[in-house]
């Protein structure tokens, strides 16, 4: 395999074995050099034909594991909503469908009225974003940039929410959105029960603070002798240069919100409030299987296209979560 | 804070002296800020201090809350689910550190050291992390089906007897940690692949000088290197599988014989099936107290390290 792929670049020069082992040799490094760093196998050893045959294998059988641990499961869905019950139920399991039809799906997006249920869904993490976004970018702007007295105070008050589970409060949080104190307030089966508390999200304010202090007093101080109020200066200078930590937290709160199980299972108790996991979730006991696992296919077609487009903003928002500590 | 500025406010206007400006700015900043402190007051501190109170008081929302004491607690101890309750979690934890934190590592270590394919392990490994966890589960529970599931296909396939999967009490909890590794596992993997790109190569190359193999390199090198987030991992991931409820509410219930009750969902019931919600945030509190000592030593190491 790697002789094939090493041949034709060797063709100018002498085509002896050891030349061709040397050259191999340079062009390795030299095509690591741009890609990545060096990593714990030697470059030198990756070289040796036997480097070149062990590294051949290892890769073949990552793909091929990962393909079946990860892509397998997945095709098993797809194909599977496709399949009738006798099918599903047949021993030994047809590899594809007896013939290509999307009657399950069909089925399940009547059966689960999951239009509404991804409609209700959307409507939460849409809501939650654009609220999370107005509070958490203030809330650190004013805590990054205006620093006012006790700012340290009730910026370590936010982060210490980092440290309590969230499972662990999840009771007192639902008796508050049922009775909100001061108000009176019964939050139950509205949206607000999703977006309020998804705005308390310490961890956003941190992420978005930590890159407003990056952002270089100058520019600030220029527009403020322009005459721009603290609200423009947000507005018209920060947000604009900011466009990166947006994007993570925006991706992260909309992500979250959709994939949120508990809360919602909560909070939403009304079938008609539901969103598609609960709702999901709630009947997949009384479904046909392949009805069950078309609904489930259509639940994920959003998070899975989202992953799609934003895949770089995705991740960036993994390790800016880990490595910070 | 607002009646206080319009005087201040005015003062400012008229003369800019250095305390005006300053209560000017504060009043600015905490305009800006009282959204969030709203909705952190009431959905994240609050909670956490009524989470306390609960614990201590009977409460039916008709009567006033009477504090009851440690009655609550003792409720919960002596339910006969709260020993399983405990040991489950415990133990999910301690399986789910062994495939969910060895695994991904390892994988890392392997990915790291790939030249082709990298964007497409990367991409497939973190997509069962972006599956809806309910999509995951219900997945698996299908796939774990005695009958007909995909899981005992395969064994038939290879002539190997199937297994009962969730309706055993042997096998249930093995299901569940394996649809948690399954859905988490992406993140991890890639945190520590990030973690990895990070090595300097000079370290590597001074190692090889000295004479250590592949294996000696990734003991002496990669994982002092990264010693770092595998701590900050470890408790991260402790924290949040002990939190484990999803997979035993739909996949189990608890069952077999409560061998897959956890303590989260013990809490629900007694909350949202056993009517005794004071009793479920006792239980609460103390999972809490629990997991505030992994907390606090995270805040500590990462405080320590990040400075």
């Amino acid at each position: 395999m790697s002789n094939v792929t090493v041949m034709p670049d060797r063709s100018a020069e002498v085509p002896s074995a050891p030349v061709g082992r040397e050259r191999r040799g340079q062009r390795r490094p030299r095509k690591t050099f741009h890609t990545q760093f060096r990593t714990a196998v030697s470059p030198h050893q990756l070289n040796t034909t036997r480097g070149r045959i062990v590294y051949w294998i290892v890769l073949v059988t990552v793909v091929v594991s990962f393909t079946a641990a990860f892509v397998f499961p997945l095709y098993w869905m797809v194909t599977g909503a496709m399949k009738s019950t006798e099918e599903l139920n047949a021993i030994p399991p047809t590899f594809l469908p007896s013939h290509f039809s999307l009657e399950g799906y069909l089925q399940a997006w009547e059966l689960l009225d999951l239009g509404r249920l991804l409609g209700n869904t959307a409507l939460y993490a849409g809501g939650a974003w654009l609220l999370t976004l107005a509070v958490d970018v203030s809330a650190a702007y004013a805590l990054s940039k205006l620093r006012p007295i006790f700012g340290k105070v009730v910026l370590g008050l936010m982060l210490s929410t980092l440290m309590i589970p969230p499972m662990v409060i999840m009771l007192p949080a639902y008796l508050t959105v049922r009775d909100v104190p001061i108000f009176g307030w019964n939050l139950l089966n509205t949206p607000w029960a999703i977006w309020l508390p998804a705005a308390a999200n310490g961890f956003n304010v941190f992420l978005l603070k930590r890159f407003f202090d990056s952002i270089p007093r100058e520019l600030l101080e220029a527009a403020e002798i322009d005459g721009a109020s603290p609200g423009r200066i947000l507005w018209s200078v920060v947000i604009p240069i900011s466009r990166p930590i947006l994007g993570v937290v925006s991706i992260l709160t909309v992500v979250n919100v959709w994939r949120d199980f508990v809360w919602p299972l909560l909070v939403l108790p009304d079938s008609d409030k539901m969103s598609v996991s609960i709702g999901i979730a709630s009947l997949s006991s009384q479904m046909p299987q392949n009805v069950l696992v078309a609904s489930l296919v259509i639940a994920s077609i959003p998070t899975i296209v989202v992953f799609f487009l934003f895949q770089r903003h995705i991740m960036a928002g993994l390790t800016a979560g880990s490595l910070k500590g | 804070m607002t009646t206080a500025s319009i005087p201040a406010a005015h003062g400012g206007r008229r003369q800019p002296t250095k305390l005006g400006r300053a209560v000017r700015r504060n009043v600015t900043a905490y305009g800006f800020l009282c959204g969030a402190l709203i909705c952190f007051a009431f959905f994240s501190w609050y909670p956490m201090v009524r989470e306390v109170i609960l614990s201590f008081q009977r409460t039916n929302f008709v009567d006033p809350p009477k504090w009851v004491g440690l009655e609550n607690f003792r409720t919960v101890v002596n339910d006969p689910a709260f020993g399983p309750a405990w040991v489950n979690t415990a133990l999910f934890t301690v399986l789910a550190l062994l495939c969910g934190y060895g695994i991904p590592f390892v994988t890392a270590i392997v990915l790291n050291e790939l030249r082709h394919a990298r964007a497409y392990l990367r991409f497939v490994v973190y997509l069962p992390v972006m599956l809806p966890p309910a999509v995951s589960v219900l997945l698996f529970q299908w796939f774990y089906n005695p009958d007909y599931g995909l899981f005992n296909q395969i064994l038939n396939l290879f002539h190997l007897p199937g297994l009962q999967w969730l309706n055993s009490t042997s096998t249930a909890l093995i299901s569940l940690v394996i649809v948690s590794t399954w859905m988490n596992m992406g993140s991890g993997t890639l945190i520590y692949l990030a973690a990895l790109q990070t090595i300097p190569s000079e370290l590597y190359e001074a190692a090889e000088l000295d004479g250590a193999g592949l294996f000696r390199r990734i003991w002496h090198v990669t994982i002092p290197q990264t010693k770092l987030i595998l701590l900050v991992m470890l408790l991260l991931q402790i924290v949040a599988t002990m939190q484990v409820f999803i997979e035993p509410y739909l996949l189990t219930g608890g069952g077999p014989e409560n061998a897959t009750v956890s303590v989260v969902y013990l809490m629900y019931q007694y909350a949202f099936n056993f009517g005794n919600l004071n009793a479920g945030n006792a239980l609460g509190l103390m999972l809490m107290i629990v997991l505030m000592v992994f907390s606090a030593i995270y805040l500590r190491v990462s405080r320590d390290n990040t400075v």
